[in-house]
């Protein structure tokens, strides 16, 4: 149980207004955990080591060195250029989730150093729509290619996020495009592009951006996949096998280069990027 | 739907006064003359203000003309190339040479099926893996050797089934996307029946994209949208609606730069028709962009695809 001797972890700084409660309950264990004890644990239960979703912020904290972070995300929100209404208005649900997580969408974009590496990251949080892809994620994205362009720096995207967001029509498909033809520059200055793909990296954000990385990481427990399990089951009868859109599923077909556990993914990015950024 | 039925009475009627006009001695023009200017006026009342959710079924009719019906009268020679080099060929997304103008194009055409059978065959037009692969394989063909590149869109989307996943179908399209972008060769992609999300786009990416009148275009099926936003079945026209899918609403939306007129009722009413005014559009986009210098094209497509999108400054809210 070394693992609460919380050394290095200890960067998740508690927010004040989702702590009413000290307990929570571990969904995969049941346990009954300190909630302090499991943010300080990288959001890793520490009885059943289940991985609890990360803030795009708590993501950052735990992969960089520490107090290196800069906020050089656009200052842009979204609109909502089809006016869109389900069950709700689209200006709701981003008023919604913009009180709900304090971010203006769905991705921060910092400029961050990773053991002594300069680097640009983006980073997914589901909270905010379920992390999908518009039309300000698209152009963030673009945006932290162009900075790391600017910066002759590797981009680093950490995807996290359920596909394109459906309120933007056939925006936030061409999102999917918008971010290729930029990923396409990146490629032109020979500037490394890792992609990390936890849970979920599906569909839209599978299909485009997050599987074009010059390399891709998936952190153990991450979902990877086009169509999720209920669309496949709709069209045909086959059986999924249980690691159906795993990590080691994604491994196993090729689709991913390596699978890190969370604690490590930090080691593993700085090792990879040794090999594009001379010191 | 009472007006429809008229059509069809008046249509059937018509054909009737013509066989009979054919006999010497009964003379039936004038009927015939007023008759069709009746039918004009209901087809225009009918059809000219279709709903979109009418436009989704249009653009589904299974008797609308394929990718193959194009090819067959709008290009030259058609010469069928197969297969990924790595598994399998897709009956889904075909791939060839043609002539269009007397020019070698190379086509990727998502082809539906016309019978069950042949449906099967063709998994209703939804490409796998192997399909997005052969495409990005002949991508490379024609910008070898400068062919330039037309796609015909017609998939309610890739493939969603168990060996799609394993064979990496996501990565397949991403990596479609990419090769589109960078393409050293003009392209222009005609979404003719279904444009189903990153199945279609997945071939979609190009200098020129253009649409049939009662074609769509969508992120999300109006079903899927339905069950995913509204957790109900039952609101598939509230969600086509919502969706913008239709070519009027994606040319308001910069996102494609023409719309191929049909037929009043759709392209399935005459076929001739349609593939001619789509061969007129395509040609004249073609002249254009062959006549483009390439690293214009590329910087223009750039471009285009750099700028898409809608947002707004923070300092505009609040």
């Amino acid at each position: 149980m070394a693992i609460f001797k919380d050394k290095h972890y200890l960067r998740v700084k508690l927010d004040k207004e989702t702590d009413e409660s000290l307990w929570m309950q571990c969904k995969s264990c049941g346990e009954l955990v300190f909630k302090r004890r499991v943010r300080e644990n990288n959001n890793i239960c520490p009885y059943c080591g289940e991985y609890f979703f990360l803030t795009a912020r708590e993501r950052i904290e735990s992969l960089i060195d520490e107090g290196s972070f800069t906020d050089i995300s656009k200052p842009i929100m979204a609109a909502d250029p089809l006016l869109f209404q389900d069950t709700k208005p689209y200006s709701q649900r981003i008023e919604d989730a913009q009180e709900k997580t304090g971010l203006a969408d769905a991705i921060i974009i910092g400029s961050v150093v990773i053991s002594g590496i300069a680097v640009v990251v983006g980073v997914m949080d589901f909270r905010f729509i379920g992390g999908s892809m518009g039309s300000v994620m698209g152009e963030q994205i673009c945006h932290g290619m162009e900075e790391a362009i600017r910066n002759q720096c590797p981009f680093i995207l950490v995807s996290s996020s359920g596909g394109a967001r459906i309120q933007e029509g056939i925006l936030s498909l061409m999102q999917m495009a918008k971010t290729s033809v930029v990923r396409a520059r990146l490629a032109e200055q020979r500037l490394p592009f890792i992609s990390v793909m936890t849970y979920p990296t599906t569909a839209g954000v599978q299909a485009s951006i997050a599987s074009l990385g010059d390399v891709i990481i998936a952190e153990k427990g991450a979902m990877i996949g086009f169509a999720g399990r209920r669309v496949i089951k709709g069209t045909i009868a086959e059986e999924l096998p249980p690691n159906y859109q795993t990590d080691s599923f994604a491994l196993e077909h090729g689709s991913i280069d390596r699978v890190a556990n969370r604690e490590h993914l930090r080691e593993e990015l700085s090792n990879v990027l040794r090999f594009f950024v001379r010191q | 739907m009472a007006e429809k039925r008229a059509i069809e009475l008046l249509e059937t009627k018509i054909q009737e006064l013509r066989e009979l006009n054919k006999m010497e001695e009964i003379d039936m023009s004038s009927e015939i003359v007023l008759l069709e200017k009746k039918l004009d006026a209901l087809k225009i009342n009918t059809y000219s203000n279709l709903s979109d959710w009418e436009r989704v079924k249009i653009a589904r009719h299974p008797e609308r003309p394929y990718a193959l019906d194009y090819i067959d009268k709008a290009f030259a020679d058609f010469y069928e190339l197969h297969g990924d080099r790595i598994s399998g060929d897709d009956r889904a997304l075909l791939v060839g040479l043609a002539q269009l103008q007397g020019k070698p194009v190379v086509l990727l055409a998502q082809q539906k099926g016309h019978s069950t059978e042949e449906n099967k065959q063709r998994y209703f037009g939804m490409p796998r893996p192997q399909g997005y692969r052969k495409a990005k394989r002949i991508m490379a063909l024609a910008e070898r050797f400068s062919f330039p590149l037309i796609s015909l869109i017609d998939t309610p989307g890739a493939y969603p089934g168990l060996e799609a996943e394993e064979f990496n179908i996501g990565g397949a399209i991403a990596n479609n996307l990419l090769a589109m972008a960078e393409l050293q060769t003009p392209t222009i992609a005609v979404i003719i029946g279904e444009g189903g999300s990153g199945g279609a786009l997945a071939v979609g990416v190009a200098d020129r994209v253009l649409m049939l009148e009662n074609a769509t275009y969508s992120v999300i099926s109006p079903e899927g949208a339905s069950v995913v936003l509204w957790k109900d079945k039952g609101k598939t026209k509230q969600a086509a609606n919502a969706l913008n899918l239709t070519a009027e609403h994606l040319l308001k939306l910069e996102v494609i730069d023409e719309v191929i007129p049909e037929p009043l009722g759709g392209a399935h009413k005459d076929p001739q028709k349609t593939i001619a005014s789509f061969k007129e559009v395509l040609t004249r986009h073609f002249t254009e962009v062959c006549d483009t210098p390439p690293e214009e094209l590329l910087s223009a497509r750039y471009k285009r695809y750099r700028s898409i999108g809608c947002y707004r400054t923070l300092s505009d809210h609040r």
